[in-house]
């Protein structure tokens, strides 16, 4: 072991000819950009507008960005699983190595729910919620802009190790003693640990910065029963994060701890108890995937009275059924190892407690299709993933309530059937409410529209994709097939499922082919379908009452409301935003700390998995002297004069 | 929009349709639907009753989601329009209550059931159960039956319609020992000794696996159980004992050591404590001094 | 009349602030929780080692109790007088907060490192792994409050007591009174209850 360079030798950059090549691919997509960026001279134009901003919209648009790049990620590693699984029968292993399939499928998992869910849901969060409740800004702009560059540092922990070392081969939830030093000595359970860490500090600050956005900023009027149903949803899912997520800085602390220093929290001797890593990671692992599904049931909330051109069914009915799933959240984590052996009383109570989370979701089923009803349906895209995931939803609850039973559990536990329904709940609820939220708010956000017709073919094919990758999966589960496998014998008979599989992935492919196309040919045709009012769908929201995308300080006039559904009354009022009379608006000035901080925090991970003590100590040290500069800064904050809010205004709709 | 829409639910309902029937059709071959022994029969039976009760809402929500979208589509001017209504407190009390009823009765299955079928529970019978204790090592599965002094590698044979008990731990990271034909699983932990009792309806062939990822050599955690008759066992385990290696100490020293794809092997058991002994590894050491 | 997005003189940025670092030290809380709950677990597993009761020493614990409720209190009075806008006074309470923190920490490496010396590490045991783990955490989260207190009082010093620094002292002062009631925790359940 080196001193400077702690366990990381040259060894770490060698990889077989797959790993090399993504690796490569990385540095090639990173060299272009720097090329571009120096061509066209836009160093100081992203370091002044993107690097250093802490306004929300733009750190929402940066989520997208770096979620969509973790999407693609993801993807990819998915075809490369359903081939190995179609390609490695009997005597063929196919052509990926053991080890690196199964650091796909943790690598997999680990970015589709911390870098794609929840940066989708995060960019979200981060440009609706102060538009949706009148504010102008969060309440903490400098902690917000941290949270998305700790967002960004782990994910670059992850992408790095495709580079140097390589990742967790154990699974998104790395049990021990697996994961433990004695059976995974090298580098990637603590990427993965490092990775997940550092995004987490990023996703707590979010929780605790919204929290107090929604429940002090507030505009006048906008009581707590007048918020939008998306703002709802999103109070539940902080509360959710605030909760769960110090137990998971806790427990992957404790593995550090076992992994580097020694201690014995999780080993199979020295009484040490991997069986309560299982319940600590679960008991923050079940909240996560409500985190995950809220605010997608608020977004649908927003969308299904829009295009159904009528007023949300049951509004109280639905703030009552979130607060109830929230609760429910909280006391089911065992579900997760019914098989672990807790005896029927124990197992009975958790079983009951997580059938009973499908009442509450039922309820909000229900009450969007009866907003539906003797409405006027407008199929639009955001509508056609919306009716595409009740059709998935509802599979996916079946197969999560009969896996609640556990004795059927007992035979379903970790087979395909299992990843059968997480996919499906993921795939047809986070997902389809993902690509339903952006394709409706997109003209705010980039303000044009997109060309809706690409918008039906990718729903179509997204869910005959989906329905052949996944059905399969689930008879493979009841056939006796486990999950994690990168081989399996002929006799077993499950070869023609995985095909079948293999192709839904294909399909699914072009359905993301359609979602590509709409965004080049919407891009190009970006003039002709230019949103001149900023309300392209007849919108009931506050957002929808601002230019398309908003000014920087969102609203010249801090709205006041004094109904649910607040621009819907407004306009039915025949009320116009007043012009004129405006006053100068308090804003927060850019800083590059937050982006600092994400360095050195990437840093801090990166040493303390190879070892490098002096590194360590040195980003945790700089990581202090950056808060303390920025709290020596006196010259936070600036006002905008009265000139250049009445230069912006007056260009409105033109 | 609406041909292809009409097309689409129609692509949709016929996927449904092929997919139960291929169902249907090939339940012979699918373990948890097709069961050979009296655990995984009552697990299925479960199953069945589990999908049913759900269906009392399932059916209705994808008729109403079809229905609605199609009636209300905004250019049926035959269609009511009633866009401020949005209250109704018998439409709530009917879908907060009914579906809660319904897992109430789920909730009645589930508790019997899970009483009923515990894995730690043995079952009720006259035979006289065969004990085979089992060790999931890095990567296979090592079977110990202490009453007749043999042990076997990836591989376990017992009589048809005796009960089998099951005690199951690990010199390995978790594993789950799981025989679809015959019933759900249970972990193997090391230190930790689980229970799991099975039985075979009849003579067979049937598939094992460990469900939980063990490492680089997980895929190679399967094994095969055979189920004969009594005769056939007893003869089996009588040839195994009179020509095998016998399993010692220092042999299973090696035999702990990482292997991969481990053919079925076969031993004589020289101390039937072996499975204690394992276990007794995790334990604190007796009191020092 | 609206409350503004991002004043710094209105009072009503204040509050956020105060609400949010009270719902941060909420999920400091929990974590700490989890690692309670760890210690409930694991408090017998000594694996034929040390037990509580072998390597605790209550009335040195006591010692240290004391001394962090002193500093506690100093920090409550130093509160006091900055937001009554002593800022002399408030300085000195501060040292001397400061100075009993300092104590604290000395009295608690001494003790950790009296029983690794004695031969019993966080490598022996789950029980070891959680007391030193749980001790370490508490530690970690005094060293980090004597750093900001050392850089607010610092920025009282310079500037003054503005309502910038005052809502600082505040935050401080929660953060401070905060690791405090978790060490009553750690007296209780650690010592207290663990070493009978």
């Amino acid at each position: 072991m080196n001193e400077i360079f702690g366990r990381l030798t040259i060894d770490a950059f060698k990889h077989d000819l797959i790993e090399a090549s993504v690796g490569v691919s990385i540095l090639i997509a990173g060299a272009v950009m720097t090329f571009l960026l120096t061509y066209y001279k836009r160093w100081t134009w992203l370091w002044k507008e993107w690097i250093t901003t802490v306004d929300h919209k733009k750190i929402a648009i940066m989520y997208l960005i770096v979620s969509a790049a973790m999407l693609f990620k993801g993807v990819v590693d998915a075809g490369m699983m359903r081939a190995q699984q179609v390609l490695s029968v009997g005597d063929s292993f196919g052509y990926l190595g053991t080890e690196h399939y199964q650091q796909l499928f943790t690598a997999h998992g680990v970015a589709m729910i911390f870098f794609v869910a929840m940066g989708f849901v995060a960019a979200f969060i981060n440009y609706f919620i102060p538009l949706q409740i009148g504010a102008r800004d969060v309440a903490f702009p400098f902690v917000n802009a941290l949270s998305f560059w700790f967002f960004v540092a782990g994910g670059m922990l992850l992408i790095t190790s495709l580079m140097i070392g390589n990742y967790s081969g154990v699974g998104w939830v790395a049990y021990p003693p697996l994961s433990g030093i004695e059976y995974s000595p090298g580098v990637g359970v603590d990427y993965w640990i490092w990775s997940i860490q550092v995004s987490s500090v990023g996703t707590l600050l979010t929780g605790i910065n919204f929290l107090v956005t929604i429940l002090k900023m507030r505009c006048p009027g906008m009581s707590l029963m007048k918020m939008p149903m998306f703002v709802w949803s999103v109070v539940v899912t902080l509360i959710l994060i605030i909760f769960a997520f110090p137990i998971l800085t806790a427990t992957t602390g404790m593995l550090t701890l076992d992994r580097v220093m020694e201690m014995h929290f999780f080993t199979s001797g020295f009484g040490g108890s991997p069986m309560m890593y299982v319940n600590l990671i679960w008991a923050w692992g079940h909240p996560e995937v409500y985190i995950l599904i809220l605010p997608i049931f608020g977004i649908f909330s927003e969308i299904v009275p829009i295009f159904s051109q009528k007023k949300l069914f049951g509004y109280v009915s639905m703030v009552v059924a979130l607060i109830a799933i929230a609760f429910l959240a909280f006391v089911v984590w065992l579900h997760h190892f019914f098989t672990m052996g807790a005896g029927p009383n124990v197992n009975t109570f958790f079983g009951l407690m997580t059938m009973l989370i499908s009442v509450p979701t039922g309820v909000k089923i229900f009450n969007w299709l009866f907003t539906m009803f003797r409405g006027k349906i407008l199929f639009t895209t955001p509508m056609l993933w919306f009716l595409s995931f009740v059709f998935l939803f509802t599979i996916g609850g079946v197969s999560g309530v009969l896996m609640s039973v556990a004795p059927i559990d007992f035979q379903v536990h970790n087979s395909l059937f299992l990843v059968a329904h997480f996919h499906n709940v993921i795939i047809g609820g986070v997902v389809f409410g993902i690509f339903a939220g952006f394709t409706y708010w997109f003209p705010k956000m980039f303000g044009f529209k997109l060309e809706e017709k690409y918008g039906a073919f990718a729903v179509f094919f997204w869910v005959f994709g989906f329905l052949f990758a996944f059905i399969p999966l689930y008879i493979l589960g009841l056939m006796g097939a486990t999950r994690r496998l990168d081989h399996y014998e002929a006799s077993t008979g499950w070869w023609p499922l995985f095909a079948v599989a293999a192709f839904g992935f294909v399909i699914i492919s072009i359905g993301i082919g359609f979602q590509c196309l709409q965004l080049y040919v919407s891009y190009k045709n970006r003039k002709k379908n230019r949103d001149k009012t900023g309300d392209p769908w007849n919108g009931r929201t506050l957002e929808w009452s601002t230019s398309s995308p908003p000014p920087f300080y969102n609203f010249a006039h801090t709205p006041e409301v004094h109904d649910i559904d607040p621009f819907w009354v407004m306009k039915e009022k025949g009320l116009k935003e007043a012009k004129g009379n405006y006053e100068k608006i308090h804003m927060p000035k850019n800083t590059p700390h937050g982006f600092f901080i994400g360095v050195l925090s990437f840093l801090f991970g990166f040493a303390i998995v190879w070892y490098m003590w002096w590194l360590a100590i040195v980003s945790l040290i700089g990581i202090f002297v950056s808060l303390i500069v920025r709290f020596s800064d006196r010259d936070t904050e600036w006002y905008v004069p009265v000139e250049q809010i009445e230069q912006i205004e007056s260009k409105r709709g033109k | 929009m609406s041909k292809q829409l009409k097309i689409t639910f129609l692509l949709l309902f016929l996927f449904m349709l092929v997919t139960v029937g291929l169902i249907f059709a090939y339940s012979g071959d699918i373990a948890v639907l097709s069961p050979k022994g009296m655990i995984a029969e009552k697990q299925k039976q479960l199953l069945l009753i589990a999908v049913s009760l759900m269906l009392i809402v399932v059916i209705p929500v994808f008729a109403l989601t079809f229905g609605i979208a199609w009636k209300y589509r905004a250019n049926n001017q035959k269609a009511k329009y009633h866009p401020k209504w949005g209250d109704s407190l018998l439409a709530e009390a009917i879908w907060w209550g009914i579906p809660f009823i319904i897992i109430i009765i789920l909730g009645v299955f589930t508790y019997k059931s899970c009483h009923e079928l515990d894995p730690f529970k043995p079952l009720v019978s006259d035979k006289k159960p065969v004990r085979i204790q089992v060790v999931a090592l890095q990567w296979k599965w090592l079977f110990i039956y202490p009453d007749y002094d043999i042990a076997t590698v990836n591989y376990i044979q017992f009589p048809e319609q005796v009960p089998i008990n099951f005690e199951i731990t690990a010199d390995a990271p978790m594993n789950s020992f799981w025989i679809p034909d015959l019933g759900g699983q249970v972990y193997a932990m090391a230190g930790m000794r689980s229970k799991l009792h099975l039985i075979a309806d009849k003579e067979g062939q049937f598939r094992g696996a460990s469900s939980n990822i063990s490492g680089k050599g997980f895929a190679g955690m399967f094994f095969y159980a055979d189920a004969t008759s009594q005769e056939g066992f007893q003869s089996w385990v009588d040839s195994v004992k009179r020509s095998s290696p016998s399993l010692d100490l220092e042999e299973y020293d090696s035999l702990v050591l990482p292997s991969e794809y481990v053919p079925p092997s076969y031993y004589r058991l020289e101390d039937d404590g072996l499975f204690d002994q394992i276990m007794n590894k995790y334990m604190a050491p007796m009191s020092k001094g | 009349m609206g409350k503004e997005a991002f004043p710094d003189t209105h009072h009503s940025h204040s509050e956020n602030t105060y609400l949010g670092f009270w719902i941060y030290l909420m999920t400091d809380l929990i974590m700490f929780a989890t690692f309670f709950a760890v210690y409930g677990v694991v408090r017998n597993n000594t694996f034929g080692g040390p037990s509580a009761k072998d390597i605790l020493d209550l009335s040195y614990g006591l010692v240290e109790t004391l001394v962090l409720s002193t500093s506690s209190f100093v920090c409550a009075l130093g509160l006091r007088a900055a937001l009554t806008n002593q800022k002399q006074k408030m300085i000195s309470l501060f040292g001397l907060t400061f100075l009993l923190g300092i104590t604290f920490l000395t009295m608690v490496g001494f003790e950790l490192t009296h029983i690794v010396q004695s031969g019993y590490s966080w490598e022996m045991s789950a029980f070891l792994s959680s007391y030193f783990t749980l001790m370490g955490t508490h530690a970690a989260h005094i060293v980090i409050g004597l750093i900001f207190m050392a850089v607010f009082v610092a920025q009282v010093g310079f500037w003054g007591l503005t309502d910038v620094t005052k809502k600082r002292m505040t935050t401080l002062s929660m953060f401070w009174f905060f690791s405090y009631i978790v060490w009553i925790f750690m007296y209780t359940i650690v010592y207290l209850i663990g070493a009978q």
